[in-house]
C-alpha cells in the first residue's frame, strides 16, 4: 500500500495504531461508556465523524494557523465540531445522548483527536487526513464496540440489547460497573498481544502490527500524551 | 533455569522451613473453622469447600500446563486460597459460585501477576468482592436450613439486640467460616505457635478496631458499651480476616514498622466502613484497600541498612 493513500491511512488507524489496544490513548471515555455494544459503537461512531471533520479543518488550515498558537487553535476547531456533533444528538438520537452524558463534551479533550492533529493532520494534506481521521475514529469504534460487546455479554447477558446467554444464565454485574472495563480491557490488549507473538513465531512478518509502546519517543506520535518521555526512557535510544 | 534467583551476599539463615510446611500449617489452622462451618451449617459446606478446594488447585495446574510452566501446586498455596474462599461465602450459594470464585482467585488475582508472592492482593478476598459486586444477593443470601434473617451484624447496625454469647460460639447465620470467634481462635492459636504468624497485624489490627468502631458510634449517636464492641469484635469476619488474611506474607508489609501502619489502617477502614457504610460488614474491603497501600507503607518504614546510617536524606 502506498504511504498515506486513503487505505494505507485506513489500515493504521483500525490495525496498526489502533488508538485503544496499541496506542492506549483515549482511555477515559474507552472505560466509562463501553457498558454496552450500543453505546461503545455510538461513542466511537461520534468519535469517528469529530476526529474526520476535524482532522480536515485543520489540515486545511494548517499553513494558517500561526506555529505558537496551534493547540488553542486546534481545540476551537475541535471543539465546534463537538458542539455540532452534541446538538444533532440530542437532537435525533437523544436515547444515545442520554447514554453517552457527559462523555460528549469531553470528546474535546480526547487524547486521539488532539494527537492526529497535532502529529498528522498538522503535518499533511487534507484528504489523507480525512481518511487517517475516518481509520482511527473506525478503530476506535471497532475496539469500544469490542469491549463493550464483551462486557454486556458477560454483564447482562444480551448482545446489542438482545438476549444471547440461556435464561438460567446469571449476569456478572461486576463487567458493567467500572472494575469490569478494566479487565476487558486488559484481556483483549494481552490477546491482541499474543496474537502478534503467535505470528512472529510461525515467521510471519508480523511488523506492521505494532504492539504497544516501541518506547522510540522520537519516532512515536503520542509521546507528548504518555509517561514515558516524562521518565526520561526515551534517553536510551536518542543517546 | 536454576531455582536460586537472586541470592544475596551471605550470611544466610538456614531454616528447615518451607513453603509447602508454611502453607499446610495454614491448612490445618483453617480446618478448625472449616469443621466447625460444617457442624453449623451442614453437609452442603464441606461440598462447596471440596469445590472451592478444587477449583482452586485445578486452576493452579491447569493454566501451568498450558503455560508450559513449572508445575506450583506442591506449595499448597492454592488450597489455602480455596479454603479460604469457602470460608468466606454464606452457605446458601449455589455449586458454582466457588467455581467461578476459585478461577478468578486464582487465575486473575495470583497467576496473571506471576504465581504466588507476585500478586498485590489477597486472592481469596479479591475473588470474595468480585463474587460480592457481581452477585450480591446470591452473596449476601445467609438464611439457610439452620438459620433465617439477619446476620448478627445486621441486626446491630438495625439497632436490635443481639446473643453474643452465640455469636463467640458461632451458632449463627453467616458466612460458613466466619460464625464461630472460638474455632477461629483456635485455628489461630496453630498458627502462632507454630510461628507462621505474629501479633502485629492481628493486634494491631483489633486494638486500633475498637477504639475506632467505639468512637465512630459515639459520634454517630449511639449508645456504646461493652456489649456493643463485643458483639463488633465477635460479628463478621474480622476474626478471620484479622488471623487469616491480614496476615497473609504476600499482602501485608515485610517491616514490622509498616505491620502496625498496617494493623492500624485497617482498623480505622474497617470500624469506618461498619459505622458509616451502607453494608454492615467492611471486612474485606478494608484489607483489599489495605493490601493496595502496602507498598507505600514499605516505604515509608523501611529500616536503614547497618552501616548506611548517619546521613538522613
Amino acid at each position: 500500500m502506498k504511504n498515506n493513500s486513503p487505505a494505507e491511512r485506513l489500515y493504521n488507524g483500525i490495525v496498526k495504531e489502533n488508538p485503544t489496544f496499541v496506542l492506549v490513548l483515549g482511555m477515559c471515555p474507552t472505560l466509562a461508556v463501553t457498558t454496552s455494544a450500543v453505546n461503545g459503537l455510538g461513542m466511537g461512531l461520534t468519535t469517528m465523524v469529530v476526529l474526520a471533520f476535524s482532522n480536515l479543518v485543520i489540515s486545511a488550515l494548517r499553513r494558517v494557523i500561526p506555529d505558537k498558537v496551534r493547540i488553542p487553535a486546534f481545540i476551537v476547531i475541535v471543539a465546534s465540531m463537538v458542539t455540532m456533533i452534541q446538538l444533532l444528538l440530542q437532537g435525533f438520537l437523544p436515547a444515545l445522548y442520554d447514554a453517552l452524558g457527559i462523555y460528549i463534551p469531553l470528546i474535546v479533550v480526547n487524547c486521539i483527536i488532539l494527537g492526529r492533529a497535532e502529529s498528522y493532520a498538522s503535518k499533511n494534506p487534507a484528504i489523507p487526513s480525512l481518511f487517517d481521521g475516518i481509520g482511527m475514529g473506525l478503530g476506535f469504534s471497532l475496539a469500544l464496540t469490542c469491549i463493550g460487546a464483551v462486557r454486556e455479554v458477560l454483564g447482562a447477558g444480551e448482545l446489542f440489547g438482545f438476549r444471547v446467554m440461556p435464561a438460567s444464565y446469571v449476569p456478572f454485574s461486576i463487567f458493567v460497573m467500572a472494575p469490569g472495563a478494566f479487565f476487558v480491557l486488559a484481556f483483549l490488549t494481552a490477546a491482541q498481544n499474543r496474537i502478534k507473538r503467535n505470528g512472529e513465531k510461525k515467521g510471519k512478518d508480523m511488523s506492521k502490527i505494532q504492539s504497544g509502546c516501541l518506547e522510540d519517543c522520537t519516532a512515536c506520535g503520542v509521546s507528548g500524551c504518555c509517561g514515558h518521555a516524562f521518565y526520561g526512557d526515551s534517553g536510551k535510544k536518542e543517546g | 533455569m536454576s531455582e536460586l534467583r537472586n541470592v544475596s551476599s551471605n550470611p544466610h539463615i538456614r531454616d528447615r522451613i518451607t513453603t509447602s510446611r508454611i502453607m499446610l500449617t495454614v491448612v490445618a489452622a483453617l480446618l478448625v473453622p472449616a469443621c466447625f462451618g460444617i457442624y453449623n451449617f451442614g453437609f452442603r459446606a464441606l461440598v462447596l469447600i471440596l469445590i472451592s478446594v478444587a477449583s482452586c488447585v485445578l486452576t493452579e495446574a491447569v493454566y501451568e500446563i498450558l503455560m508450559k510452566k513449572p508445575l506450583t501446586v506442591g506449595d499448597f498455596s492454592a488450597v489455602v486460597t480455596g479454603l479460604l474462599l469457602a470460608l468466606n461465602l454464606p452457605v446458601s450459594v449455589p455449586f458454582w459460585i466457588p467455581v467461578v470464585g476459585g478461577v478468578f482467585a486464582i487465575l486473575v488475582v495470583k497467576l496473571l501477576f506471576g504465581g504466588l508472592g507476585q500478586n498485590f492482593v489477597n486472592p481469596a478476598l479479591a475473588a470474595r468482592c468480585f463474587l460480592l459486586i457481581s452477585f450480591t444477593s446470591i452473596m449476601t443470601n445467609f438464611d439457610c436450613d439452620a438459620y433465617t434473617g439477619a446476620t448478627p451484624l445486621a441486626s446491630l447496625k438495625a439497632g436490635e439486640g443481639v446473643d453474643v454469647m452465640r455469636m463467640i460460639l458461632g451458632r449463627t447465620a453467616g458466612t460458613i467460616g466466619e460464625t464461630s470467634v472460638i474455632a477461629v481462635a483456635a485455628g489461630a492459636c496453630i498458627l502462632i505457635l507454630a510461628g507462621v504468624i505474629d501479633l502485629r497485624v492481628p493486634g494491631s489490627y483489633l486494638i486500633s478496631f475498637s477504639v475506632f468502631v467505639l468512637l465512630f458510634a459515639a459520634l454517630s449517636g449511639r449508645s456504646v458499651g461493652g456489649s456493643y464492641l463485643s458483639a463488633q469484635l465477635a460479628g463478621g469476619g474480622l476474626m478471620l480476616g484479622a488471623f487469616f488474611m491480614a496476615t497473609d506474607y504476600v499482602t501485608r508489609p515485610v517491616t514490622k514498622k509498616g505491620q502496625y501502619v498496617y494493623g492500624l489502617f485497617l482498623g480505622f477502614m474497617t470500624a469506618v466502613f461498619r459505622v458509616f457504610g451502607a453494608s454492615a460488614e467492611g471486612v474485606s474491603y478494608a484489607i483489599l484497600l489495605g493490601n493496595l497501600l502496602v507498598p507505600l507503607m514499605e516505604k515509608f518504614t523501611m529500616p536503614r541498612a547497618f552501616g548506611k546510617g548517619g546521613e538522613r536524606s
